[in-house]
């Protein structure tokens, strides 16, 4: 499959808003689905996006996630209005959360989702400002054998 | 061995009409966290957990597992059955702890 220009979009998110979660994930995974990209590209963005989803509904207030669809790579960026991140550092540490305990009763709170993004992601970068958001950017490699 | 058989093999209820039942089911992975099933459930594997949440129906279909068994009892909530009806993905209860349900599972996938 070769895209010759690039495909853009964005979704909405809210915080807390748990009935809808995924479904932002869902609709790029479609979306990468029809455009006939690899099983394992897919794979990944739709991993890495539903984490970035998850953290802006566990984490935050609200945030976006923008997507752009290039020849050589998938670029996301999932940007929030929320508490940030005190300890970029720490929190990337699996295991490490502040989720709480009723967040963590519904099985999230594992501190595996940034890790998560991290290993499915060809470039990885995160930047947070306390008391404002966080955004993280994900790139995927559309190109085969770059992984 | 496809979703079908599994739920006869295992006296497994059919909580959902619109999955594919006869989709096989190449595995399996335990877990009730999240993240832990998006980080190393595999494409085909059926999911055994505690959780009963909408959430659970993002993550199968996100990582095309080939089903859901909630054991011990646990009933899944209606949100989580229309999640699951509307994406096609086929949710069973079972009466048995984890641990029975899975080892049977072992048997037939592995034996
Ligand atoms: N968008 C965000 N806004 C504010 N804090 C965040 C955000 N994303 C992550 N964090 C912080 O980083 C920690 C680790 O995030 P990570 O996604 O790895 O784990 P988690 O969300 O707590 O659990 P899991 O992802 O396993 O469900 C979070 O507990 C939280 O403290
Ligand atoms: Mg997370």
């Amino acid at each position: 499959m070769i895209i010759k220009n690039s495909i853009e979009g964005s979704f909405h998110l809210t915080g807390g808003d748990f009935t809808n979660a995924g479904i932002a994930s869902s609709e790029l995974k479609s979306i990468l689905t029809e455009l006939g990209l690899d099983d394992n590209v897919i794979r990944r963005a739709a991993i890495a996006t539903f984490e970035a989803e998850m953290n802006v509904i566990i984490h935050a207030i609200a945030g976006t996630i923008y997507y752009s669809i290039m020849p050589e790579h998938i670029k996301i960026i999932v940007n929030d209005m929320g508490p940030g991140i005190e300890d970029i550092e720490l929190a990337m540490q699996e295991g490490y959360s502040t989720a709480p305990d009723w967040v963590r009763e519904m099985g999230w709170g594992a501190g595996m989702g940034l890790p998560n993004m991290k290993k499915n992601s060809d470039e990885f970068k995160i930047d947070s400002v306390v008391g404002e958001g966080t955004t993280v950017e994900i790139i995927i490699n559309i190109k085969q054998g770059l992984r | 061995m496809n979703i079908h058989e599994i739920a006869s093999k295992l006296s497994l209820d059919v909580k959902t009409t619109k999955g594919d039942l006869e989709r096989e089911v190449t595995g399996c992975y335990i877990s009730d966290l999240l993240s832990d099933v998006m980080a190393n459930g595999k494409e085909g594997d059926i999911w055994i957990t505690h959780q009963t949440h909408p959430n659970i129906v993002a993550v199968a279909i996100l990582k095309n597992l080939s089903g859901v068994i909630i054991t011990n009892k646990r009933v899944p909530e209606e949100d989580t059955l229309k999640r699951a009806e509307a994406e096609h993905l086929t949710i069973m209860t079972g009466q048995a702890p984890t641990f029975e349900i899975a080892g049977m599972l072992y048997h037939f996938l592995r034996c």
